[in-house]
């Protein structure tokens, strides 16, 4: 991964406290572990953002080192990676994702 | 090409040698795959920890040639 690519993973994840790396868009996404990810945030009701992988190869490589993970989708919340689309259904049927975004900046703003 | 189930469960047996793994073929066509695996390692080790145990065991395959596979870690009560 360049230097270029890790900054702009950086600054992506500090300036989105809940953040999704996926394939595709909410709308239309393009994988079914990333529609998973996507139907599991909608059924939370939290805000997110997201960043198409397919648009950016840079992005779609280097999140994979940056997180030393290696599929799509990837959570990450207040800039910490919180994992893949098996671990978000985890933590949703064990009531802790919830506990994760009652402590977002945004739910403390709100 | 895809890779057998028994592949993959011995893959992750040879990393994790207490694991008892057991592999699901979600669609029948060798290539997409649900693996459940139980450890002692796993104790205490975050969840993030556990699967990219698992990952590692799969030695760069997963999002490569292992394009799907759900994954689920657990340690024994």
């Amino acid at each position: 991964m360049t230097d270029d690519t890790r900054a702009r993973i950086d600054e992506l994840v500090k300036a989105n406290p809940v953040l999704l790396f996926m394939k595709g868009t909410p709308l239309f996404p393009q994988c079914g572990f990333s529609s998973r990810a996507i139907a599991i945030l909608d059924h939370i009701g939290v805000d997110y953002e997201t960043v198409d992988v397919l648009q950016d190869q840079g992005i779609r490589q280097g999140i994979k080192d940056y997180s030393d993970w290696p599929t799509i989708p990837q959570l990450y919340v207040n800039g910490e990676f919180v994992g893949g689309s098996d671990i978000m259904m985890e933590m949703y049927e064990a009531g802790e994702l919830h506990a994760l975004f009652g402590g977002t900046d945004q739910a403390a703003a709100g | 090409m895809p890779m057998a189930a028994e592949d993959i469960e011995a893959m992750i047996v040879a990393a994790i040698p207490d694991a008892s793994v057991e592999i699901t073929d979600l669609a029948g066509d060798g290539d997409h795959y649900a693996a459940r695996v139980v450890s002692a390692s796993f104790r205490g080790m975050p969840r993030v920890k556990q699967h990219q145990a698992v990952y590692a065991a799969l030695g760069g395959r997963m999002g490569g040639v292992l394009h799907a596979l759900q994954l689920t870690t657990v340690a024994p009560d």
